[in-house]
């Protein structure tokens, strides 16, 4: 039950921020924050509770699982379950949440109640995403938090608020109509074969798919984590999505929407079309390659201060999809500590971003200059997560993009040496940005004031935890680890082709850097 | 007839008894509330008739009429509709010119004639209580004789509607020149093996009025303008009832005649649908009329309706079935919105009435915003269980296209939604008139909406015992 909780709990909280504003618009806020303390609480209590080391292997991965009948006639149940995978990004989207109300304290002034409603929705929605394990209810938190999302832009955003949210609204729907489609395929492939009609996870797992129907249906799931992640050619909603959303709603879209497409790709794609995926790798991996470049070089073009985080997102999500589609466990590794240390960085830049608009009434980059003088403090914290998402050694993107590096170049040592370059170009935008933003000589006499506590706390905190997975990886590994060695060997016992394969090289790599990637092999006498 | 198949009538005769006592009651006093309290009776009368004679079916009763658990399904359906238009209308009427009673009358004849629709399997029953729903369906539409839209409404739709029938009674008498017959399990027997030029103009000659009737393209001209003419609850009424029945007929004929097995006719049936989801979804976009708008979407989802027809045929009866409840729903409840929202003159039907809506009237605006989103088939609402319905059957039978294009004009369909919802959401600029204050029936249609957006998101969150009963309808009908 400790999983609807987790569920309904910000779902309740939400409506009763709502309430709370009659009482006062301050109220709201706290009410809004206390809940999500709670909620967070709870997260790290299940961690603590359930020591993920202690799994017995070769079993089920499931920490926590719950399973009630919902729509029988259909073969649809309530299925919950809760892995080292998913508790990691419900605890990341429980600490956006959190930083999403600490940046709207003062940004959002209007209907305030509503506002904590809506934002508590779209995070109910994004932590039913990250504990469904059966495909239709899945797909129904999938789409269902898109609807608060959208009211989210469209009421609170900025100038096109209403184009952005359209926009955002069709890509992502008409992505996830496919994956609809794909799923009733896959049952009724699923269920013909075997007799058994379900849309259970697990037991779609084991279904055995022509190749030629497999492709086709993998790409109908493709097509919505595509959408959301977003590879290449589908991301034409982010840029204005994310400049147009309030900074809550920046934060939330891309600490955690884009982080949605990602998940997806490691619980479903993969595990449930193995083949298939395998064989679609190679253009998956050009598109992520594509998207490394085409984000970099966007960025560094935009004048738009919020437009250019943006597609810096495009960029460093490359990484994730270049991981995914990798497929071996250094590689997920890579992704997943990438998901976790970008949404924390981008958000924390967005915030910064949301700052200077509040101060400044602009986020065009021409009218800024020299701001250091003006506000150091703002300044030092917009370095550390521009140093992060260029990926220095020390700070937890660098753990991300290194690990993916690695495991691609077992796989593919072009693909890894391209996306390497990448990096660079990262480098060229964000010290870019930076400078400027924050140097060079100032232009006019802005002034205004630097960070008040409340937003020195939340990035110093925000920045705390970068620095943390940074330094010490190792808990994070270790809590995604079971899962991912064990979605990895069902797709390696599936496909012949990848079997036995990888193994040596990843232990000698992982200890070349120090890591201990807990090896599946010791664990299993 | 025997007494007991007599007794099986008990729903059709109570509902035919109704108007005749709410006309008795406005010969003794011209009172709207006592005839909208006579109407509920009688339909409530009816709906016990329903639940009274469950245990007699499946029932044929004289050539004519068949009562099955598939009738007593739509017959309720068409019940509980009609209760919830009549409730909706009486605050509409309340505030117009010209007298109301005998609206109601009308509205039951109407009702009756879906009702017989439904339960017929022999065409005479058919042609019959087609046109009982017909004519009565001309008087409504054109009901305020004050307001011009309505009248030229009521004369369109009474022309075309006319043509169509002619149409039809033509097919019906190739068909029974060939079969003989004018039952729906005779003329199947004879099309079954071999069918003749004249057969396939009979058939083509009846889909074309059924389409009429069902607004489906290339025969949905009328739609809109009488959608646009006729009084808010009446459009509601129009496309869920009128268009219910219809369809409940569409699927008992083709289950006895299998027009699945016919390449031509499924080619035929395929390239409405495909037609009418494009056409529908793409024409809506263009519309800033509210009520224009609901109309073509209606086309749209007719076409997705024919998707799940087409499909294999137990999906399909569940299928159409559960998709027919969310739609009546739903289009029920943005009708309804549009009707309570309506002024002393004229109706809120520009875009622009509903720009701030949900700032200005939270609630009204909530259930207008659900009702949308279940007609575009967002999840946690009926209407998204309704499309995965349809999809879940089309996916089985490999309608590939079909689907395919479904979720191309759905996605689409969304951009009309939500341009609706945005409004909305906009911020409240003056309002042209400010709609508020209590009126006589203002609770009633309130609660009526209230109920509704709670079943529309009950039956998206938990469709369970609604799918249990009509697979339990389904089992007592033979299909």
């Amino acid at each position: 039950m400790i999983l609807v909780w987790l569920i309904a709990l910000p779902l309740l909280v939400g409506i009763l921020a709502w309430i709370a504003e009659r009482r006062g618009v301050g109220l709201s806020r706290w009410v809004a924050l206390a809940g999500l303390f709670v909620e967070f609480a709870i997260v790290l209590r299940l961690w603590a509770d359930h020591p993920i080391r202690m799994l017995t292997p070769g079993r089920a991965t499931w920490l926590v699982e719950l399973k009630l009948a919902w729509i029988p006639q259909l073969g649809i149940s309530f299925h919950l379950a809760l892995d080292g995978l998913s508790l990691l990004l419900v605890a990341l989207a429980v600490f956006l949440a959190i930083a999403g109300v600490l940046c709207s304290w003062t940004e959002i002034q209007e209907r305030v109640g509503f506002f904590h409603f809506i934002l508590l929705a779209t995070v109910t929605g994004i932590i039913g995403i990250f504990l469904a394990v059966d495909l239709i209810l899945f797909f129904v938190f999938w789409e269902a938090m898109l609807v608060p999302m959208y009211i989210m832009i469209a009421t609170w955003g900025h100038e096109h608020r209403r184009y952005a949210a359209l926009k955002f609204f069709l890509f992502t729907q008409a992505g996830g109509l496919l994956m609809l489609a794909a799923i009733l395929g896959l049952y009724f492939v699923h269920g013909r074969a075997t007799g058994t009609y379900t849309f259970d996870y697990g037991q779609l797992m084991a279904a055995s798919i022509p190749a030629g129907t497999a492709m086709w249906l993998m790409l109908g799931f493709f097509a919505a984590f595509a959408v959301k992640l977003p590879a290449a050619p589908f991301h034409t909603w982010l840029p204005d999505a994310h400049t147009e959303a309030p900074t809550a709603g920046s934060v939330i879209l891309a600490g955690l929407l884009l982080k949605t497409g990602g998940y997806g790709l490691i619980r479903f794609l993969f595990p449930l079309f193995p083949g298939a995926a395998s064989a679609f790798a190679p253009i998956a991996m050009t598109l992520a390659v594509i998207g490394i470049f085409y984000g970099a070089i966007l960025a560094f073009a935009q004048t738009d201060l919020k437009r250019l985080v943006a597609y810096s997102s495009i960029s460093h999500m490359g990484f994730v999809l270049l991981g995914v589609f990798v497929w071996n466990e250094l590689a997920l590794q890579g992704a997943v500590v990438q998901m976790l240390c970008h949404g924390i960085s981008t958000g924390a830049l967005f915030i910064i971003v949301g700052q200077l608009q509040e101060r400044i009434r602009t986020r065009q980059l021409p009218r800024m200059r020299g701001f250091w003088e003006t506000a150091p403090r703002m300044g030092a914290m917009a370095l550390i997560f521009a140093l992060a998402s260029l990926g220095l050694p020390g700070l937890g993107n660098f753990v991300g993009e290194f690990l993916v590096l690695f495991g691609t170049y077992t796989a593919s040592p072009g693909m890894a040496i391209a996306a390497a370059i990448g990096i660079v170009l990262a480098t060229v935008y964000s010290l870019w940005m930076i400078y400027r933003v924050f140097f060079g000589p100032r232009k006019d006499a802005v002034k205004f004031d630097d960070l008040d506590p409340r937003e020195s706390i939340l990035l110093v905190v925000m920045g705390a935890v970068i620095l943390w997975v940074g330094l010490f990886p190792q808990r994070a590994l270790d809590t995604a680890g079971p899962t991912l060695r064990a979605l990895e060997r069902h797709v390696a016992g599936s496909t012949a082709r990848m079997a036995g394969k990888p193994d040596t090289t990843e232990t000698s790599l992982s200890r070349w850097m120090g890591i201990v990637l807990p090896s599946g092999r010791d664990r299993d006498r | 007839m025997t007494f007991i198949e007599l007794y099986a009538l008990l729903p059709l005769i109570c509902l035919a008894a109704t108007p005749v006592a709410a006309l008795a009651a406005i010969a003794v006093s011209r009172d709207h509330a006592v005839v909208t309290l006579v109407t509920l009776i009688g339909l409530g009368l009816s709906f016990f008739g329903l639940c009274a004679v469950r245990p007699l079916v499946p029932m044929q009763i004289t050539p004519l009429v068949v009562m099955d658990g598939y009738t007593l399904f739509f017959v309720g359906l068409i019940l509980i509709t009609t209760a919830a238009v009549a409730l909706l209308s009486y605050q509409y009427l309340e505030r117009r010119e010209g007298h109301p009673e005998e609206y109601y009358p009308l509205l039951l004849f109407a009702a009756l004639g879906a009702c017989v629709v439904a339960a017929s399997n022999h065409f005479a029953s058919f042609f019959v209580g087609l046109e009982t729903l017909g004519v009565s369906l001309y008087a409504l539409i054109a009901y305020q004789r004050a307001a011009p839209r309505g009248i030229e409404a009521g004369i369109k739709y009474l022309i075309l509607a006319a043509t169509a029938d002619a149409i039809l009674l033509f097919g019906m008498a190739l068909i029974y020149a060939k079969s003989g017959s004018l039952e729906f399990s005779e003329t199947a027997t004879s099309l079954a093996g071999d069918y003749s030029g004249l057969e396939m103009a009979g058939l083509a000659l009846l889909v074309s009025g059924i389409a009429f009737k069902l607004s489906l393209v290339p025969f949905h001209m009328w739609t809109p303008d009488v959608y646009e003419g006729a009084p808010a609850p009446i459009t509601g009424f129009i496309s869920t009832v009128s268009k219910g029945a219809v369809f409940a007929l569409l699927l008992r004929y083709f289950g006895e005649v299998p027009a699945q097995d016919f390449s031509s006719v499924a080619f035929c049936f395929s390239a409405i649908a495909l037609a009418s989801m494009l056409a529908g979804n793409l024409l809506a976009l263009l519309q800033d009329n509210v009520k224009r708008m609901l109309a073509y979407s209606s086309i749209a989802h007719l076409g997705y309706l024919l998707v799940a027809f087409l499909a294999q045929r137990e999906l399909a009866v569940t299928a159409v079935a559960y998709y027919f409840v969310a739609y009546f729903l739903s289009i029920l409840g943005a009708f309804g919105v549009v009707g309570i929202l309506s002024g002393s003159e004229g109706e809120a039907e520009d875009i622009k009435d509903y720009q701030g809506l949900i700032w200005r009237r939270p609630w009204i605006g909530a259930v207008f915003v659900t009702m949308l989103l279940s007609l575009a088939g967002i999840p946690l609402t009926a209407g998204f269980v309704g499309k995965f319905y349809v999809l879940w059957a089309g996916v089985d039978s490999s309608l590939w296209m079909l689907v395919l294009v479904l979720i191309g004009t759905s996605v689409i369909g969304l951009f009309y939604y939500l341009r609706l919802i945005a409004a909305m959401f906009g911020s409240p600029e003056a309002p042209r008139e400010e709609l508020r204050g209590r009126r006589a029936g203002f609770e009633a249609a309130a609660a009526v909406l209230g109920v509704l957006t709670i079943l529309v998101i009950w039956l998206g969150v938990y469709p369970s015992p609604l799918i249990e009963l009509i697979r339990r309808s389904a089992a007592l009908s033979g299909f």
